[in-house]
Formats: structure tokens, sequence, C-alpha cells
């Protein structure tokens, strides 16, 4: 813990703070209306759900189809349980619920999945993602395709932004611990990584089941932000959206995928005005993009606050820079 | 046992349509190694023009398949060209994002174009039934499973037989070592997404006939279903996609038929995950050892 770390750390969480204190200015001042907070609330909702995503596809370098599923059993969870216990503390207990059992469903999906390599991993992922989404669809308590309404709105911008910052801290901080980097060692090189002792399969699982706590806890608040949930806001879609964001992002890099899930959020809400071509933009634009930057916007760059304010600072921070 | 027969007639008449849009995707795979989600939309658009070409020009059912073929071919061709060709070199996850751009693109540019709406496909053929033994199977029916086989058939010619099918299989065994005998990749991999947007077309034209509906987002399901279809026969094995697309074909309807209809996507892709889990390179496929 030499002096700069603690300078680095602190500007960070000084940055941090001043984002939440600008929105909640701008706020205060009438520059952002009620559009705006929406459009917050959702960017910072897929931010999380972007993030557990790249621990599975940026950091242990699973091609993972099938993350909707699990945001639906986040949504699904919080809807039912809150349901039957209204109030804050229905919402709370909804939120660990789904996240819990994402994570179990995860576990049992994972272990036999993760040892498949490659494109048959993302056909194996999304076909559980469908079958999650069709057994939604036909149970009597999820309430069929139509869904569920009136969940109670427990979800403000403050608690997103909140949980989107822990939810970096923690990731960033998983990828520099010692799974983390067991994990990127079978990234890297899978039969290098074995033969150095490491239990390939049992990493992956670790890095696939956090994953899908994230995407819980982004399925919950979001279904208490939309007050309704349906098998079809689940579909193979979100996944994709969610997928798009990790790739523009930059495989790997944090800070591409915290911005470009804001650009892509304010695109979302631009393109609101022109109906029914929104989407037809939305898909020329992804493609012009792609064949563009093919290596993708950020690549595995990060953004250095170390590099900017400390001109540098010693030898010890390349190595997170280029852990991507 | 009559009713058990009629459905598995009508499984083989549902799986023929799959395995034509399979034979595309495990084409295309074992060519340029690309999961082309895009496939089931080419299907959609190749309805859509069959649809055009039997209600607005009023051209026989058969001219009218061959035409929406023969567009679709070169729009397969034009995308290849467009979106993919430029990103061969770039990692596999950009093109996969490219071939969705695609995807959503052909969906939503249809349902701007001509709404979301279903529109009855135009009875270009009057449906007739033949019973046998109690069997009933209707003249559509036939015109399916014919088509699909005669078009199975002239697949297999192509791959076997001509100088084209031959650059294809030797593009898919090792791209490096079929470039320095002289042949041209590219052309090689446009031919293969003609044929496999072909194929698509006449399924997706053949399923306009036969529910009489067609809409932008009819591609999704079948799309992915197809994929299941190629995985389970062993994908990059064209056999074997037709083998996978019967078996989903009949799986489908089995479940159909039982009170478990609800779950008939499911179970077809739980068998997925089950095929995947126990032989990963599908039923036809072999393994291969993977060196250091």
């Amino acid at each position: 813990m030499d002096q700069t770390h603690i300078k680095y750390t602190l500007s960070w969480a000084a940055m941090a703070a001043m984002g939440f204190v600008l929105i909640f200015m701008a706020q205060m001042v009438g520059l952002i209306g009620h559009y705006g907070v929406t459009t917050i609330v959702l960017i910072g909702i897929n931010v999380i759900a972007a993030l557990g995503l790249n621990l599975v596809v940026g950091i242990s370098g699973q091609f993972s189809l099938g993350h909707a599923g699990f945001m639906a059993i986040g949504a699904y969870a919080t809807a039912l349980i809150m349901a039957v216990m209204p109030g804050v503390m229905g919402f709370i207990v909804g939120m660990v619920t789904g996240i819990a059992v994402s994570g179990i469903v995860a576990l049992i999906v994972g272990i036999p999945t993760l040892r498949l390599r490659g494109d048959y991993l993302a056909i194996a992922t999304l076909g559980f993602a469908e079958i999650i989404r069709i057994v939604i669809m036909n149970l009597k308590i999820t309430n069929g395709p139509a869904g569920i309404f009136g969940i109670a709105p427990f979800v403000s911008w403050q608690l997103v932004y909140i949980l989107a910052v822990i939810t970096l801290i923690i990731v960033v901080n998983f990828v520099r611990s010692m799974p983390g980097r067991a994990i990127i060692a079978v990234r890297d090189n899978e039969i290098a990584a074995e033969s150095l002792g490491i239990n390939t399969t049992k990493y992956k699982v670790i890095a696939f089941v956090l994953g899908a706590l994230f995407a819980a806890m982004a399925g919950s608040l979001r279904a208490s932000f939309i007050q309704s949930i349906a098998p079809k806001d689940y579909a193979f879609m979100q996944s994709i959206m969610i997928l798009i964001i990790i790739v523009i992002g930059g495989i790997g890099s944090m800070s591409g995928k915290v911005i470009t899930a804001i650009a892509l959020g304010i695109l979302d809400t631009l393109l609101q005005n022109f109906g029914s071509l929104r989407m037809v933009i939305y898909s020329v634009i992804l493609i012009v993009v792609m064949l563009i930057r093919p290596q993708v916007i950020f690549g595995s760059r990060e953004l250095s606050l170390k590099k900017w304010l400390f001109d540098g600072g010693d030898g010890h921070d390349t190595d997170h820079t280029e852990n991507a | 046992m009559t009713l058990f027969i009629q459905q598995v007639i009508k499984g083989l008449m549902l799986g023929s349509v799959y395995a034509l849009l399979a034979l595309g995707y495990t084409m295309v795979y074992g060519i340029i190694k690309l999961i082309n989600f895009a496939h089931g939309d080419i299907y959609m658009l190749g309805a859509y023009f069959g649809y055009f070409f039997i209600k607005v020009l009023h051209l026989n059912f058969f001219i009218a398949l061959i035409l929406a073929m023969a567009v679709s071919a070169v729009i397969g061709v034009l995308i290849e060209y467009i979106a993919y060709r430029p990103l061969r070199h770039s990692p596999r996850i950009a093109v996969l994002i490219s071939v969705l751009g695609i995807s959503f693109l052909l969906e939503n540019g249809m349902t701007y174009l001509y709404g979301s709406d279903q529109r009855s496909f135009p009875q270009a053929i009057k449906t007739v039934q033949y019973h046998f033994y109690g069997i009933q199977v209707s003249n559509i029916q036939l015109i399916i499973a014919v088509t699909s086989v005669v078009l199975m058939l002239l697949l297999t010619y192509v791959v076997k037989r001509t100088k084209m099918g031959r650059a294809m299989r030797a593009v898919s065994a090792d791209p490096d070592a079929a470039t320095l005998m002289g042949i041209n990749i590219n052309h090689t991999i446009s031919f293969t997404f003609a044929i496999g947007s072909a194929l698509a077309a006449a399924g997706g034209v053949l399923i306009g006939l036969y529910y009489n509906s067609i809409d932008p987002l009819m591609g999704m399901t079948p799309g992915l279903k197809a994929f299941v279809a190629a995985v389970l026969g062993g994908i990059g094995i064209i056999p074997g996609a037709a083998v996978g697309g019967w078996l989903i074909g009949i799986l489908e309807t089995m479940v159909q038929a039982t009170s478990f209809s609800a779950y008939k996507d499911a179970v077809v892709y739980a068998m997925l995950i089950v095929i995947l889990l126990i032989k990963p390179t599908g039923i036809l496929g072999k393994n291969k050892r993977e060196k250091v």
C-alpha cells in the first residue's frame, strides 16, 4: 500500500461521488427530467448486467448467450416475493432470493456445460435461457405470457447508481484476486493453465456463477423499476443487448463497458422519437460500428486515472491495465 | 398406431423444412466457422419473395419458388460481402455481432416496410387430402417432402461431383492449403452463402404454403431450431443436417401431440443440451483429438 495506490483509490472514489453529485444537481436544477432519470436508471441496470457478463465473456473467455435467463430469474423471484410480502422488506428479500436462486441455477447449469468449448457453450447457454423463458411462460404462478403487473417501485436512480458502483468495485477486485488471475490464465491458455495445476472447470464455474448473480440483481432492479415483467422481455434479444455492450466496450475492459452502456442508453433514448424506424437505425449503427472498428472501440484498454493524474505512477500499474 | 404414423409423417414434413435451413447453417459453419444467426431471416425473406411472386406477379408456384430462391441467393451473397467479409480476420465475436446486426436489420426493416402483422400466404395450390389405410396426407405435405428431398439430392450432387463443391470441401478442410492449391476462397464462400440462402428461401416458401401465414419474425424460432438440428446431426456435416432436421421435426410433433405441447420448444432445447453433453460433435460427428 504505497501512497500512489491510496491516492489512486481515493480519486476513483471521488470520481464516483462526483458523478452522483452531478446527476443530483442536474436533477435539482431540472436539467434532466423524468425521461432522463429513466435513462440513467436503465443505463445503471445495463452496467450491472454487462459487468456480470463481462466476468464470463471478457475475463474467463467463455461465450455465454444466456444472460437473459438469469435476469429473468432475478426479476420473477423479486416480483413473486413482493406479491406476498409488500414493502421494502419484500423487495430486499426478493432480490436476495433471486440472486441466490440464480446462483444455484448457474451452478447446476455451469458444472456440466462449462466443459464445452467456444461455440458449443454459447449454444448450450442459449438453450438454457430459452428453456427458462418457456417454463416461465407456461407456469401458472408466473402468469404465463402476460407476465406480472403492478410491482411496487422501490428503485430510484440513487440505489441503482450505488449498486452499479459496488458491482464495479467487486468485479475489479475480483479480477485482481487469486481466483481472478487463475480465470485469466484459463482464458489465455487453457492447456497451459491446466498443466500448472489450475482446476479450469472450477474457475470457469466461479466466473459463470458470479456473472449470474449480477444478472439476477440487474433483473430484480429492472422488475421493480419498470413495475411489470413479461417473459418476452427476457428473450434471446436481451442476452444479445448485453453482449453488444460488452463487445463494443472491448472484451475485458471495464471502463469501456461503462462508457458503452452510457452511450447506448443515450442512443436508445434519442432513437425513441423515430418510432418503428428505431431498431432499423440501431442495427445499421451496430453493423457500421463493427465494420469500422473490428478490434472494437476500447480493445482491452482501460481508462487509467493513474496515468492521467500521477504521470504513470510506478511499476505496478502496468499489470492491471494490461490484464484484459 | 395410425395416429403415431400420422404424427411421424407430420414430423418428417416439418423436419424437411428444418433440414433445408440446417443445411445452410452447417455449410456456412463448416467453411468459415460462423454461426449465421441471420439465416432464419433469409428464410423469412424467401417467404416474402414467394408471397410477392405469387400474389403480385401471379406466377406459378414452382416458378415463384425458384425465383425466390434465386433472389435470396443474391441477397445472401450481398450480406456476406458487406457485413462478414471485411471482418474475416477480426475476433469471432465481432463477426457475431455483425451477424446479429444483419438479423435485426432484416427483421426490423421488414417490419418497418410491411408492418408486423401476419399476412396470409396465397393458396397457389389447392389442398387435396389423400387417404391410405386411415392415414391422411395432403398434396401440400407431399410437395414439401418431395421438394426438400430433391433439393437435398441436388445439393449432394453439387458438393460431391462439381468443381465448386470440391472447392467447398477443400476450403472447409483447410483454407490455407486450399488457397495454395489455387482455390479462390472468396468465391467459394460466396457460393456457399448463395446455396445456403437459396435452400433457406425454399424452406420459407414451403412453410408459407403449408401454414398460410408469414410475418417478419417468422424466422427467429425456426432459425434457432434449425441450428439445433445442425448441431444435433454434427455441425459442418451435410448429411448430419438432414438427419438432425428430421429428428427435431419428429420430436417436436410428438411432444405437440402430448399434453406437454406448450413445452415443445423447451424439449427441443433440452435435447440439444443433452446431445452437447453426451456427444458435442453430434450424431454423425467424429471426435477430434486436441493437440497441444
